[in-house]
């Protein structure tokens, strides 16, 4: 009997290590002829902890497995259960996705190179070093028209001509693993998950332009990315996949160092990566000249994110074509879509890129959660944009999602329903901005400050006539006058919100808030039918407020309350509502 | 960066053992580190960035400490104030945020007294806001020294933090 507990960052917060310390110790207790192993995530968030068992090739998976109950769950597991194919939750859900970069995650031990190889791992980069060409790999990913997942999709093929290309034997080779997007967490999941196939992209990235080094830069708050990433690393320089003469190839040479990002979401952006490299603040810089040809250090640099390194070993197994004919014209292969907020099935899903959002959201996301309105969608993080109910049908694929005025970016898509207020989701995008910008451009650094002082003033009920036409000056300003990505996509989340939600800004400006979210434009009121005047709410209240008799319906001075919303928490007869 | 007119040493630095600062300092290769490296693996040692040590780094590295402090204040992971015993690492993801992250605020806030940056009196906590843990799922999620608390409710808070209390009493 095997066990295999989903354990990436998720399924432990989930509890996946108290089910592995129970596993452990009910077999140890009842000296089963047992072995437990770890995974990736499956990418069913919704469904963790997950355990698989397998007895010789049947495989029977539990979810939300509770660990107090492991007992339990072994005692029942017996030829029946093993058989029982019914209700597999998250063979449901992945029988509707298409699974290029999440292939391995949840399915293998990302800490045993032998599970990534006896996969068909490593088989792609060793053709390529014994039988393509640099060009030959490159065209390759140009039939298959892969484009960087990061944000930009920028095709991939371009980035590394223009890197082969570029004079000089000392090139580098970069991966931006440094997921800044709140929201987003493929990347996390594919290095937790998976690390070995983004070790042999960055092998294939690194043959086709000709570097002899690859740098992985880390978000800091990935702290069991990095731990699983080092020791994949350390297994291939033992196989001897990573170091010198790799593949038993003479001059053949390629290794891999990682560097902890500090946290700084304008790193994504490649220029201020590479200060950060350097170990400088990461502040971009003017291209030309680009990083293929003046990057790390100075040398050639060629710099893609997770995901699309984690798409080439495929390419390269499977055929540039094979690729290509998954998704749409223009964009080609699957997307991974981090599906969180208000969606009964939260998770990662990898679609091919062409499914429209109500499917994602709704065949596969299961809809909103408690079955509540749904109102808006928001794509592409703090760069992104919010997409409403009218344009559920849009395909995901990067020309459609960027006439909406949302970017498909790295792959963040939070669901909102009907509490969520549009204009507070603005200003928590644009508070993120502005910490954000490293303060190079004045517009960037002073414009997105003032928008927030106007979104934060207009949530507060203080908002202004004309304050909507500032806003709108303003995004346009900022876009024009900063120089990389971070400003210039600064103002989408307000120009969505505008475009499509208007009427919320025009009604928080007259004073009200439908969504019943900004607590300043809220009133407060006990109903007098239901209020049996048990002065729990008036114990609670911090500026005594509340005042009544004992058994008596109580009531709110609107002139003192606060709108801290501790008296409705506290009311169990539900007595109390906010308009 | 201290005032060199005013004296050297603030008086919260005089207790700052250099020891460790130097035994960083000591395989610090300027080939091969960057300036980055060597300020988290400082900040590994002493939990935050002393003033001291950034002036020490500045001698051995000959890198400017005007420099040195504008990497250090550029990255949110670096820290000029010690911290608590126990970091909570707060999520400000979007998918927290639309999940209620702001009441889990108001309850973290609330129950230790503090406000964000800051540590107890008694040194035992710091609480801080981070971008995004990459939990989006389970949001909203909060960070104890490594350790991820998921699905966070102002009542879950409020019984996590008590717990880590009460063991620290023991």
């Amino acid at each position: 009997m095997r066990f295999v507990v989903g354990s990436g960052s998720c399924g432990i917060a989930a509890g996946a290590d108290k089910v592995l310390a129970a596993l452990h110790h009910q077999i140890e207790e009842k000296n089963l002829d047992a072995s437990v192993e770890i995974t990736g995530c499956i990418g069913t968030c919704y469904l963790e902890p997950i355990v698989d068992v397998y007895v010789k090739e049947n495989m029977k998976r539990f979810v939300n497995v509770d660990s107090t109950k492991i007992e339990e769950l072994i005692t029942n597991i017996n030829a029946d259960t093993m058989l029982d194919e019914s209700h597999d939750l998250v063979s449901e859900q992945l029988y509707k996705q298409d699974r290029i970069v999440l292939r391995n995650c949840g399915l293998i031990n990302p800490e045993a190179i032998d599970e990534y190889i006896a996969s068909g791992g490593y088989k792609a980069v060793e053709t390529c070093l014994k039988e393509k060409t640099p060009m030959q790999v490159i065209e390759e990913i140009k039939l298959a028209r892969l484009r960087g997942r990061g944000g930009a999709g920028f095709p991939t093929w371009f980035k590394w001509n223009a890197a082969l290309k570029s004079p000089g034997d000392t090139k580098f080779m970069v991966c931006n693993a440094d997921e800044g997007d709140p929201g987003a967490f493929m990347d996390r999941s594919v290095l937790e998950g998976d690390p070995h196939s983004l070790i042999e992209g960055m092998m294939i990235a690194g043959y086709a332009i000709g570097a002899k080094k690859g740098i992985v830069y880390v978000r800091a708050e990935y702290p069991l990315a990095i731990v699983r990433l080092e020791k994949a690393i350390k297994q291939a320089r033992e196989k001897k996949l990573l170091g010198k003469d790799i593949f038993g190839i003479k001059g053949c040479d390629y290794d891999l160092s990682i560097k902890a990002g500090a946290g700084a979401f304008v790193c994504g952006e490649e220029t201020a990566l590479i200060a950060s490299l350097e170990g400088e603040r990461g502040m971009p810089r003017l291209k030309p000249p680009f990083p293929a040809q003046k990057g790390y250090l100075d040398y050639p640099t060629n710099i893609n994110n997770v995901e699309t390194l984690a798409n080439v070993p495929w390419i390269l197994e499977k055929g540039g074509q094979a690729f290509a004919d998954l998704g749409t014209d223009k964009s080609n292969g699957t997307k991974v879509f981090a599906l969180t907020g208000k969606v009964k099935n939260g998770g990662l899903v990898e679609v091919p890129m062409g499914m429209t959002l109500r499917e994602v959201i709704f065949d596969i996301g299961g809809g909103i959660v408690d079955d509540k309105a749904f109102k808006a969608v928001q794509l592409g993080g703090p760069s992104g944009g919010c997409i409403p109910e009218a344009l559920l049908d849009t395909p995901v694929e990067y020309e459609a999602i960027n006439k909406t005025g949302a970017i498909v970016g790295s792959g963040g898509m939070v669901v909102m329903d009907d509490s969520t207020c549009m204009v507070s989701m603005a200003k928590f995008f644009l508070d993120f901005t502005c910490r954000e910008s490293c303060g190079k451009c004045t517009y960037c650094r002073i414009g997105t400050r003032r928008m927030l002082e106007i979104l934060t003033r207009i949530t507060e009920g203080e908002g202004r006539e004309g304050d909507i036409k500032l806003l709108e000056e303003l995004s346009i300003k900022i876009k024009e006058g900063s120089m990389c990505g971070l400003g210039q996509t600064a103002p989408n989340p307000v120009q969505t919100t505008l475009k499509y939600f208007r009427h919320e800004y025009e009604e928080h400006i007259a004073g009200k808030c439908s969504a019943g979210a900004c607590e300043k434009l809220l009133t407060y009121d006990i109903s007098k039918e239901i209020c049996v005047g048990c002065t729990v709410c008036m114990k609670v209240c911090p500026t005594s407020a509340i005042s009544g008799l004992l058994k008596k319906p109580h009531i709110i001075d609107q002139s003192k309350c606060i709108k801290c919303g501790h008296c409705i928490d506290k009311c169990k007869f539900k007595a109390i509502t906010k308009s | 960066m201290t005032c060199k007119c005013s004296g050297g040493q603030s008086q919260a630095d005089l207790s700052i053992d250099l020891g460790k600062a130097s035994e960083v300092l000591n395989s610090y290769n300027s080939e091969n580190s960057n300036l980055i490296t060597l300020l988290q693996e400082i900040q590994l040692a002493y939990g935050y960035l002393p003033e001291a040590v950034l002036k020490l780094i500045a001698d051995v590295t000959g890198v400017k400490e005007a420099k040195i402090l504008g990497v250090a204040t550029f990255y949110s992971q670096f820290r000029l104030k010690p911290v608590g015993k126990h970091l909570i690492m707060l999520c400000q993801g979007t998918a927290c945020h639309v999940n209620g992250s702001g009441k889990i605020e108001q309850a973290i806030k609330e129950t230790l007294g503090v406000s964000e940056g800051d540590m107890t009196s008694d040194g035992l906590f710091t609480y801080i806001n981070v971008a995004c843990l990459g939990c989006c799922s389970l949001a909203p999620v909060m960070m104890i020294n490594d350790q991820t608390y998921a699905k966070l409710t102002a009542e879950k808070v409020g019984v996590i933090l008590k717990d880590l209390r009460v063991k620290e009493a023991i």
